[in-house]
């Protein structure tokens, strides 16, 4: 029961770093239909300027002084802004010349920001992995038998709290209506005076700002990362967009979570050395079975 | 030659072939200067990565599904002709060296079949699925593929497989390379490579026409992962060695970069993107001197000259044309009928990924 509990904590923690990623692919796959690969590794660069930030605050400011905590929260912030700038870039140079050409062409030019950033991280941060610095200080928890460190309730709080602020924008607010219009169909959104390229321009940045969030929560997790780190969450993150139905934002936070505790369970298993491949296994299940996800809605084929 | 039943012909034109190899090879082994083993393994690399992209294109290009799989049929195909060779194959040829040729070929095709089957197994989603997610879920397989050879201790699990014996070489590579040049040509000429175009202009018209649009997509499917298997094979066996981390999607990648760069549909794109893209990593080996750098930047360099190849010519260096159709539009030899060339031409490749369903 005990080991139950562990691992459904340990696997809500990484699935929320996975929602958190999965709602920039989702986003950006709702608007332009393309597979943003680059995603996974605006997450890396989060992280990496948390990384540097974070040793640059870990010298300067003393660790036990509670002003520590409004130290991440800038670290967090300042990732924010960087990476969100990166992917406003990204969009306007690699996505928006390519926006009338056939979609796999956007597609290769994704695949190649994403080589760009992985090899450049290599290049810059050098490919040896680094140690996260802890941003504030870090101790054990014990809830009702469960081991924990505040760590794992400091990712969950910050995750919901952004997955919420989101939900907000995307349902409470004007650009959220605006957003949601372009996603259903950018030329007629366009028509109604929608400002199309900017809502574009401007997902771009919450989802990339959402993943450089989602890097600085996953070093704290798993204090160890690299230029390549963001390859295979990055993967499975798109995953549990299409397991929550693609374009459907509650939808990736839903698939997110179960992504991660559906890996964690089975990393607690024997089956521990399959833990990679059972994301693709959910996967090809519910593309075979319910290819518009668990919360999409069946579009039918238009002649 | 018109006169000769068509298999006379054919063969002329497979010996014809086979003796230009032979000679060529002859030619290279007799050359002798300071790092000729370094280009010699390029020019292998090259023509194993012309079959991989040849037959990815008979996939992505001629019948429009987006596999992002090769890597995996590549690795079924790798693993399994060693395996036959390391635990069977050897013990046969210390007793007779002269079996060492006709067992590589069984080896190859063996492994080819398996990777088939592979092909098989993986273009059966593709009932149901278009596009993205199609491309998804070949990754998909390709990485539990992946994963599955990362879990057999038999060959290697994650230490690699090593002591494959090097049967591959400048002959046997480049003999399947045309080989499946030539397949994947008459392929497209034939009432199958038809039924593909079909499939990938329009589905729904061609399943109006009645295509077996299912049917084909699936040989599309084994056909390619077939060759992707052959290939694996000869990498199998020029390397010495197998890792599964070759294996990654990243391969993957760089297979449809190599086909889509060429321009879907074009088989000579195909095998020019797969020289130059093969090439080029090693060419800008020489940035680091001239940056005087200790760090290396040629991946940096290579991924930026693949956004701005993609952002200047979307539809690949060739679009779907071949090599010679448009070199000859340059000089204006052939009438320009637009409907056939032009127009249609931008208008196709519009919509080459079909939207999701």
């Amino acid at each position: 029961m005990q080991e139950l509990l562990q691992n459904l904590l340990n696997g809500i923690a990484v699935g929320a770093i996975y929602a958190l990623i999965a709602l920039g692919y989702t986003m950006v796959y709702g608007i332009l239909k393309l597979i943003n690969f680059a995603h996974g590794d605006v997450f890396m660069l989060g992280a990496f300027v948390g990384y540097y930030s974070g040793n640059w605050a870990a010298a300067h400011v003393d660790q036990q002084h509670p002003a520590t905590y409004l130290v991440a929260g800038g670290i967090m912030l300042l990732a924010m802004v960087l990476c969100g700038a990166f992917g406003y870039l990204n969009e306007r140079i690699a996505y928006r010349p390519l926006r009338n050409s056939p979609r796999i062409a956007s597609l290769i030019t994704a695949i190649g920001v994403s080589f760009f950033l992985e090899y450049g991280g290599q290049l810059v941060f050098g490919p040896d992995p680094k140690f996260f610095p802890t941003l504030t200080p870090k101790h054990i928890v014990h809830l009702g038998g469960i081991v924990t460190t505040n760590y794992q309730i400091i990712v969950l709080v910050v995750a919901v709290a952004f997955m919420a602020l989101l939900q907000y924008i995307i349902y409470g607010t004007k650009f959220g209506r605006a957003m949601r219009a372009v996603s259903y169909n950018f030329e007629i959104a366009s028509l109604m005076g929608i400002p199309v390229d900017r809502v574009i321009s401007t997902t771009f940045v919450i989802g990339s700002s959402l993943a450089a969030v989602a890097g600085i929560l996953f070093g704290l997790s798993y204090p160890k990362i690299d230029p390549l780190m963001g390859i295979m969450p990055g993967l499975k993150a798109f995953i549990a967009a299409v397991l929550g139905g693609i374009g459907n934002v509650p939808g990736a936070m839903v698939g997110g979570l179960m992504i991660g505790i559906i890996e964690a369970f089975v990393g607690g298993s024997r089956f521990s050395n399959f833990r990679d491949a059972i994301a693709f296994v959910i996967l090809i299940a519910i593309l075979l079975f319910r290819p518009s996800g668990l919360f999409g809605k069946y579009e039918a084929e238009k002649v | 030659m018109k006169s000769l039943p068509w298999f006379l012909r054919d063969l002329i034109y497979l010996a014809i072939f086979v003796a230009v190899l032979l000679a060529a090879a002859y030619g290279l082994d007799a050359l002798r200067f300071p790092g000729i083993a370094y280009y010699n393994r390029i020019i292998v690399l090259i023509g194993i990565n012309i079959t991989l992209a040849v037959s990815l294109n008979i996939i992505n290009g001629h019948a429009g599904q987006f596999s992002l799989g090769h890597a995996g049929f590549m690795a079924v195909g790798a693993y399994f002709s060693a395996f036959l060779t390391f635990f069977y194959f050897t013990n046969i040829v210390e007793k007779y060296p002269a079996a060492q040729h006709p067992l590589f070929v069984v080896a190859l095709l063996a492994g080819g079949a398996l990777a088939a089957l592979a092909g098989y197994i993986v273009g059966l989603p593709s009932l149901r699925l278009r596009g993205d997610y199609l491309a998804i879920v070949t990754l998909g397989f390709g990485e539990i593929i992946r994963v599955l050879i990362l879990n057999i201790e038999k060959i290697g699990g994650a230490r690699g497989f090593s002591g494959i014996p090097q049967w591959s070489n400048f002959f046997w590579v480049y003999f399947f390379a045309g080989v499946t040049v030539a397949v994947s040509w008459r392929l497209v000429r034939s009432s199958v490579g038809r039924a593909f175009l079909a499939v990938r202009e329009d589905q729904i018209a061609a399943e109006a026409m009645g295509v077996d649009t299912t049917k084909y997509k699936v040989k599309a499917f084994v056909i390619g992962s077939f060759w992707a298997g052959v290939a694996g094979g000869l990498f199998a066996h020029y390397q010495m060695y197998l890792n599964p981390t070759a294996f990654t999607f990243l391969r993957s990648f760089e297979l449809v970069v190599m086909v889509v760069l060429g321009g879907l549909g074009s088989i000579s794109g195909s095998i020019i993107a797969a020289i130059v893209l093969t090439i080029l990593p090693e060419v800008l080996r020489m940035a680091k001197e001239v940056l005087h750098t200790d760090k290396d930047p040629r991946m940096v360099i290579y991924s930026i000259m693949l956004i701005v190849l993609m952002l200047t010519r979307p539809q690949g260096l060739f679009g779907r044309r071949e090599l010679w159709q448009v070199l000859a539009r340059r000089k204006d030899t052939i009438p320009t009928d637009k409907r056939d060339e032009g127009d249609a031409d931008d208008k196709l490749d519009r919509d080459a990924a079909p939207p999701v369903q």
